[in-house]
């Protein structure tokens, strides 16, 4: 069985870099500039420009007349994004994945045929996987590597060249495929064979290989039998770095919320169909934004889900967050939510000039819930939902509670809620657990009066419901016990006390500065609705009466 | 109005029980042919609503007494301080969290002791707490000045704060319990809550597996209540009179033993059960 190597290259490469943070420019006449002002010069345009006589080399100066042209800088970590998402692409379909150049990608099709279908069919998905990257790229398949390369850069869209017909198709295409982008040496060479006539691949074919080795030496030879579709190499596998980022840098600074959003709702769907073509989820997103400088700001907070840093770097000031999520999520628009919420929360309080987004790529969840488990939130609305109550109530007012190892009053901690999903083997010994409850309401009898004042099977506990902060109270003691209470607080708490329990001493921390000791009463005031019961608390250190919470 | 007549002429003229035995097709067969009344179902063929699932409250008693509690519907439990409310709570909530069903608890006064409910056996990784009352974000930010243009400046009220949640928390949806506390909600501004609150807090749970579960001092819900309980300290009184007459020193006195009635007020279930139960509480103070 012969083998096949596809070509995916991308025309105008920092043109589309650009444009995948912008595709309303897609339209447009659209110019790269390179170089420092003034001097800057035109380094890549896309088709519009091109028509509208716009070209490489061009200086600034020469195209400003023109008429509706988007002038933007060349912008490198753009272009390393669009290079990496090109490389996802790739890799989304074969392992073994050769980078000619930034813009040229190489991969191996063995094997891929019983998976995907026939070669065009294979080099349709290249293409539209490329596109839903934000590429819009030439696909070529042929027979050997270098055959797909040349393909690629000469004809637009989807070409399948078959084996044996590489000298044919390739023979209609101009030598500067041959040469590429490259420089000087490239340069000579062209002028050599438009010396000679030589416009087409196959009038380079066509030249006796011995004459033409005379006079451009194995260089010629190489580049007659690439122009044939002769070449046989291996291909060299690279194994890129699973590195999840999307960079955008603005031509103006941004001060509200509202665009930063569609701009991060772009980079986010970016990064999530990088991760899909990857197969991978992430649980992690590092925003970065670089502000401009000159601005305040104020000190930025953590919580449970995201933190907060704020650096200098040079001149510039870097404000980055990060969320961390409970479990792999992959959905651009829960991202998106998030980091709204995050931000409306902890703004950068400073003009933006440049974002960054990077996700830290992990397994997607594999989970399958059992038909008879017990209701459980989605883990998306879950996020989202939390992230919202964060906002109405405060970050550091939400979330499940751990017991802290001390007797010291009030010792918990609020942490991240993060439910366990359910495994349906310890559903299984709950049910069992429960299962002597039967309880079916037809079995009832119309009119049910029970009086059950013996002794309950259930181990019910007496709650205590805090009083947050504790409320002062004025006590009068009487024979060491409480006798009468008043708090100035609370009118509804003062009178006799009619029943009074204790006093339990406590203590600890005294090793440190935050030592306590108290002394705890439980007392049964007359309240309107009848009697109350509390939990008086004196306060050795400072002296002071409190009443801690009350029993229901 | 159509022309068509109700009854055919026909049929008018056939014996009286052949009439009677066909009426009702008739009527259907020509409401069905009125354009206006196409789409009307009589009564009679209306669905009947099934029965709620009912699970554990946790208190053996009131489970005896209502069948447990409720899915899909709203339950209240009222009554005043001391009366047993919050130790109700926290057995639902444990039996909730043993069943691995994940629960929230919207605490508008910040009351909840994490002490007393590791006591009763509330699984704190299952329980989402939401402690209202917390102020708005911090000013200086163009969006968070329009937040706070939005609310007049004003830091919202922990019952506004909590209507709020508690919508997000069903909307989101899978939660087994969602518990709204007002044990500590003066009266005034629990009645302030107004009725379409509840209405919608009703129609979002219905149809889910949804405990939506509220403890108040006075019936807030009203007629949203699908299953009304009140609970009131039995005892208290003739106990504590004992105990301040009793002869043991102070400190070796416990709370211990305190019986609590409880007694079911309004029951929109297949039955409709009227009676009191008691049930005890042993102290197990965290």
């Amino acid at each position: 069985m012969s083998q096949y190597f596809a070509c995916i290259f991308v025309p105008d490469f920092p043109v589309q870099a650009l444009l995948r943070a912008e595709p309303e420019l897609r339209s447009q006449s659209l110019a790269v500039l390179e170089g420092k002002a003034p001097l800057q010069t035109v380094f890549a345009v896309n088709e519009n420009a091109r028509r509208a006589g716009v070209d490489t080399g061009m200086s600034k100066l020469q195209i400003e007349p023109c008429a509706g042209l988007v002038l933007r800088a060349r912008s490198l970590p753009q272009e390393a994004a669009a290079h990496a998402a090109l490389l996802d692409c790739a890799q989304s379909f074969s392992p073994r994945v050769e980078v000619h150049g930034c813009d040229t990608i190489v991969l191996d099709l063995a094997g891929l045929q019983p998976l995907f279908g026939p070669l065009p069919k294979i080099a349709r998905a290249l293409s539209r996987r490329a596109s839903d990257l934000g590429l819009e790229t030439n696909v070529a398949v042929a027979g050997n590597p270098d055959t797909a390369v040349l393909a690629a850069r000469g004809f637009s869209g989807v070409t399948v060249i078959p084996e044996g017909k590489e000298a044919e198709q390739l023979g209609s295409l101009p030598v500067e495929v041959l040469l590429g982008n490259s420089a000087q040496e490239s340069g000579q060479l062209l002028l050599t064979f438009s010396r000679w006539g030589i416009r087409k691949l196959r009038d380079l074919a066509a030249l006796p290989d011995v004459a033409l080795s005379e006079r451009l030496g194995q260089t010629g030879i190489h580049l007659q039998k690439l122009a044939c579709g002769a070449t046989s190499r291996t291909l060299v596998p690279v194994e890129p770095a699973l590195i999840f980022e999307e960079v955008i840098e603005l031509e103006y600074p941004l001060l509200l919320l509202e665009p930063l959003a569609f701009l991060l709702g772009r980079l986010l769907e970016q990064l999530c169909a990088r991760l899909e073509a990857r197969a991978l989820a992430t649980q992690e997103l590092r925003l970065c934004l670089e502000l401009e400088n000159g601005w305040q700001t104020e000190d930025l907070s953590t919580n449970n889900g995201a933190t907060g840093v704020l650096a200098r770097s040079g001149q510039s000031r870097l404000f980055q967050r990060t969320l961390r999520l409970p479990v792999p999520l992959l959905d651009s628009r829960t991202f998106l939510k998030l980091l709204q919420l995050d931000l409306k929360a902890h703004p950068p309080g400073a003009p933006i000039v440049k974002i960054q987004l990077s996700a830290e790529p992990v397994r997607p969840r594999a989970a399958q819930n059992g038909l008879f488990l017990p209701p459980s939130p989605e883990p998306e609305k879950l996020e989202l939902t939390l992230a919202r109550i964060a906002g109405i109530v405060g970050e550091d007012k939400v979330g499940s509670l751990e017991l802290l190892d001390t007797h010291r009053p009030g010792g918990f901690r609020m942490q991240r809620f993060a439910p366990e999903p359910i495994s349906p083997q310890r559903h299984r010994d709950t049910e069992k657990n429960n299962s002597t409850f039967l309880f079916p309401v037809s079995s009832l009898s119309s009119s049910v009066s029970l009086c059950l004042c013996g002794d309950s099977s259930n181990d019910l506990v007496t709650a205590l419901r805090i009083f947050r902060p504790p409320v002062d109270v004025v006590v009068t003691m009487q024979d060491g016990k409480p006798a009468f209470i008043n708090c100035p607080q609370r009118k509804e708490i003062q009178g006799e006390i009619l029943w009074a329990a204790g006093p339990w001493r406590s203590s600890g921390d005294w090793w440190e500065q935050e030592g306590w000791a108290r002394d705890e009463w439980d007392i049964a005031v007359q309240g309107e609705a009848g009697i109350a019961l509390y939990r008086l608390v004196r306060d050795r250190l400072g002296g002071r009466w409190i009443l801690e919470g009350t029993y229901d | 109005m159509s022309s068509l007549p109700l009854v055919s002429p026909a049929a008018l003229g056939r014996p009286v029980d052949v009439v009677a035995t066909a009426w009702p097709t008739l009527v259907f067969e020509r409401l069905s042919a009125m354009p206006k009344l196409a789409g009307v179902t009589p009564a009679s063929r209306l669905d009947v609503r099934p029965a709620p699932q009912m699970v554990p409250s946790g208190v053996r008693e009131i489970d005896t007494l209502t069948g447990g509690l409720p899915r899909g519907c709203l339950t209240e439990i009222c009554g005043p301080a001391s009366s047993g409310r919050t130790s109700v709570l926290l057995a639902a909530l444990a039996a909730a969290t043993q069943r691995q069903e994940v629960c929230a608890l919207v605490d508008i006064s910040d009351a909840f002791n994490p002490h007393s409910a590791a006591a009763a056996g509330v699984n704190f990784e299952k329980m989402l707490w939401v402690r209202c009352g917390g102020s708005k974000q911090k000013a200086g930010s163009p969006q968070r000045h329009r937040d706070t243009e939005k609310k007049n400046g004003k830091i919202e009220k922990p019952v506004e704060q909590a209507l709020r949640v508690t919508d997000l928390l069903l909307q989101s949806g899978g939660f087994g319990f969602v518990i709204i506390d007002l044990g500590d909600t003066s009266l005034k501004m629990a009645r302030r809550i107004p009725l379409t609150s509840w209405f919608r807090f009703q129609r979002a749970v219905e149809h889910t597996a949804t405990v939506l579960f509220v403890i108040s001092q006075v019936p807030c819900a009203q007629t949203c209540a699908s299953l009304l309980l009140k609970v009131s300290g039995k005892k208290l009184s003739a106990l504590s009179c004992q105990l301040s007459a009793g002869t043991s020193p102070a400190h070796a006195q416990l709370l211990n033993g305190l019986q609590v009635q409880g007694e079911l007020l309004r029951s929109r279930l297949e039955r409709k059960p009227a009676g009191t139960v008691t049930t005890a509480f042993t102290t197990k103070v965290g």
